[in-house]
């Protein structure tokens, strides 16, 4: 059958395409200029400095506020923006909630219109170290060194919970505010506890006794969620190997020195982990659960302990029964001569705030982020979200929930001797795709705690030498 | 008159085209251009570094790991889609007989017609979440139902077990998918003519004859046309493992390009080098549909 084709036959179609590329690829760069091109610096508002607008606040400029709609809600942003409004009454303020920070604000950043305030959080936030690397967060120094609203002879960085200042730090610049003090303890149901006489244990040989017994009693010791949260394990092996060894236990690590996994404690946590594994004191089936199957399973009763966030209360409210009590324990110490008493915590500023360094009024957006940290402010956060801002002086009152009173609690016996890692924030793909991939397949038992340290010190070796990650030291 | 005609088509074309070439053509060759930069996505600075993205990507374990998570998927997901899609509709549209030659489905075509189409209609993002309750190993149905008739030794942590955690997932493609190729078929089915399923039946061919000599080469376009669709699909199914399976699944075992390239774009901040995995993939469903295409290539039978 010879019948002449209709319209083009592909080899024509493949010429014709060939050439219009050929044609096209000059003004490719063209196209993408004015695509992925931006504008220089802004020429941000700028007002008179007095003693009551000590940062300089133009009080007619419009003040653009975008809040990650996550675990906290934005209630609390309402509330701050209406501070705002109070003290600026000229100024138009613009309120966005999202969960989609990096998709919706990429294009906003690159364009150089980015908002003035920007809630980076959440599962979709933009990776901390590119955006401090690409220079696109303003330095908030000025902030730090501006007195509080509260009392005009104390000024803003007096009034930061410990590790506020490191953690904002990139480069020796402060430019992320985390407005949130997370603590990662370990979780249990109070009358639970209570009505099986079980304490929470406080060295790993007290641990693995108290497992037993659990286990003895017909309940899983453990939950976590395999599929997507095994990381969150994490805080109870790295969190034992910290309190043993010290806080340069984690330093390392974050700095990516050789060896850094090898050391002797951080061996001995993971091992305490794989033995966990092998005696059963995980929930059967764990693995294939996402972190809110696995916490719908502990609140349930099916497992006696959960390690996460101090978030969790807010996150499991209304799913956990009225009775169950969260309460919160610092985890244990690998033995009685550890460098860090067992009321040691890990904390971590979270929920990062950042003024945009191309934002149109930059003054509108660190005094916001002041206000946020005004008594009033701070005191109204931790009433909506039963969470811990992280400034001193936040008072929830009268709404205290039971986890947020022990994570209080835990707080103040801490005192001082609190820790934390970065490796999490400062590389989040090695962390997502090395960390937590390695810790599913200690916990699902497809690797013994060997094989996990020889992988994690050689992908850390890999990553050190990386010239494509922007690199960073404390 | 010729030249009339010419700049009489131009002239309908012009729009059309110029924004074809605007929302079309210029994102690719953009895409194209970021591959070729090292660029971070979070500000208009970027370096031309030539093709060192393309260099990477060979050398690139995680990659090319994806990519054979996908190439499973495109192998077994259209396979089996397709082949249930086929056999459904030959059931209910050609298999059954109607009088003496005539054909027609089998008795209650219509109410099967609807029940395999359902799970078309439901979006793919609920599919993925009602999967995962399915699969859940504590509370899910499918563990659920394997103790009830006593396969305890079946029963696992479906999403969490690094051998059927993609089976799992490919479960459910076929799930969702079957419906639409089921009803595409059917149509190319009754488009047939009947004189040759009555010149079958006076011939004396069974049904199974039927379908392998008349039926399947008749609707050849019709399965051609639904596996390069089927396989494009297949080549991002970025949207339910996303769901079901955000983080690459037990040790990455379900990690698909569409995800690698979603983590280096906004996880890493590696635009540049995401862009570079989007031009690798593009060419590669390319090829898919240029082989398809040319597989067995023949004439049309017309009718």
């Amino acid at each position: 059958m010879t019948r002449p084709r209709p319209g083009l036959d592909r080899r024509q179609f493949l010429q014709r395409l060939a050439a219009a590329g050929l044609l096209a690829v000059p003004g490719a760069g063209v196209l993408s200029a004015c695509a992925t091109g931006g504008g220089g610096p802004t020429t941000a508002a700028q007002g008179d400095v007095s003693a009551k607008n000590p940062l300089g606040v133009a009080a007619d400029a419009g003040l653009d506020v975008v809040i990650f709609k996550g675990g906290y809600g934005d209630e609390y942003a309402l509330f701050h923006e209406e501070l705002y409004k109070k003290a600026y009454p000229q100024a138009q303020v613009k309120h966005s909630a999202t969960t989609q920070i990096a998709q919706e604000m990429q294009p906003r950043f690159v364009a150089g219109n980015p908002p003035d305030v920007l809630d980076n959080s959440g599962a979709q936030k933009i990776d901390y170290a590119t955006l401090a690397a690409e220079g696109q967060c303003a330095d908030l120094t000025p902030l730090l060194d501006a007195p509080t609203v509260d009392d005009p002879n104390v000024k803003i960085r007096d009034i930061l919970l410990p590790g506020v200042l490191e953690q904002g730090t990139y480069g020796g610049k402060f430019v992320m505010l985390n407005y949130v003090y997370a603590a990662f303890p370990m979780w249990y149901s109070k009358p639970l506890f209570e009505r099986n006489g079980w304490q929470p244990p406080t060295t790993l040989d007290e641990m693995m006794a108290l497992c037993e017994q659990i286990k003895a009693a017909g309940i899983s010791p453990w939950a976590y969620g395999g599929t997507n949260a095994a990381d969150y394990v994490f805080d109870l092996s790295l969190g034992m190997s910290v309190k043993q060894g010290g806080p340069d236990v984690a330093k390392k690590i974050d700095n990516l020195e050789p060896g850094a996994w090898q050391q002797d404690v951080v061996v001995a946590g993971v091992q305490a982990i794989e033995e966990m594994v092998r005696k059963g004191y995980f929930m059967p089936g764990s693995e294939g659960l996402k972190h809110t199957e696995a916490q719908t399973a502990w609140v349930q009763g099916k497992a006696a302990f959960y390690v996460s966030g101090s978030w969790l209360e807010n996150e499991m409210k209304g799913i956990a029964p009225p009775d169950f009590t969260m309460t919160a324990a610092p985890v244990p110490v690998l033995d009685s001569g550890s460098a860090l008493p067992v009321t040691a915590l890990r904390t971590q500023p979270t929920e990062a705030f950042i003024v945009p360094a191309r934002a149109k009024n930059v003054n509108g957006g660190l005094e916001y982020l002041r206000l946020m940290m005004s008594k009033e402010g701070a005191s109204k956060f931790a009433e909506l979200t039963a969470s811990v801002p992280s400034v001193r002086g936040a008072d929830a009152g009268a709404g205290a929930t039971p986890a947020l009173q022990s994570v209080t609690a835990a707080l103040d016996a801490a005192g001082s001797d609190v820790f934390s890692w970065q490796v999490n924030t400062w590389y989040v793909n090695f962390y997502k795709s090395v960390l937590q991939q390695q810790l599913g397949n200690l916990l699902a038992g497809r690797i013994d705690a060997n094989t996990f340290i020889s992988t994690v010190q050689s992908e850390a070796d890999k990553l050190a030498g990386d010239k494509n990650v922007p690199k960073f030291q404390r | 008159m010729r030249y009339g005609k010419y700049r009489f088509i131009a002239s309908f074309l012009a729009i059309p085209l110029l924004l074809y070439v605007v929302f079309v053509v210029s994102p690719y060759l953009q895409a194209v251009y970021i591959s070729l930069t090292d660029w971070r996505g979070f500000s208009p600075n970027r370096n031309f570094i030539g093709l060192a993205n393309y260099a990477e990507l060979l050398g690139d374990g995680r990659f090319w790991r994806s990519m054979w998570h996908n190439a499973q998927l495109l192998v077994v997901v259209p396979i089996v889609t397709l082949g249930i899609a086929l056999f459904l509709a030959t059931m209910t549209t050609v298999a059954g007989r109607r009088g003496s030659a005539a054909r027609g489905g089998v008795r209650g075509s219509r109410f099967y017609q609807v029940v395999f189409f359902f799970p078309h209609v439901v979006p793919l993002v609920i599919g993925g979440v009602l999967f995962g309750f399915f699969y859940n190993p504590e509370a899910g149905l499918l563990n659920g139902l394997l103790r009830l008739v006593g396969f305890d030794w079946l029963t696992r942590a479906w999403l969490g077990d690094t051998t059927f955690a993609l089976p799992s997932v490919m479960a459910v493609l076929i799930w969702i998918y079957v419906g639409f190729y089921y009803v595409v078929f059917s149509a190319a089915m009754k488009s047939l003519p009947t004189d040759v399923f009555e010149a079958a039946v006076l011939d004396g061919a069974g049904g199974i004859r039927t379908f392998v000599s008349i039926t399947l080469p008749m609707i050849t376009d019709a399965i051609k046309t639904s596996y390069i669709y089927l396989g494009i699909l297949m080549l991002d199914c970025f949207a339910l493992l996303q769901v079901m399976l955000p983080d690459g699944g037990p040790d990455g075992s379900t990690e698909v390009v569409a995800q690698y390239l979603y983590r280096a774009a906004f996880t890493d901040g590696r635009f540049g080098y995401a862009s570079a995995i989007g031009v690798a993939l593009c060419l590669v469903t390319l090829l898919l549909a240029v082989v398809v295409l040319r597989s067995g290539r023949r004439d049309r039978v017309e009718f």
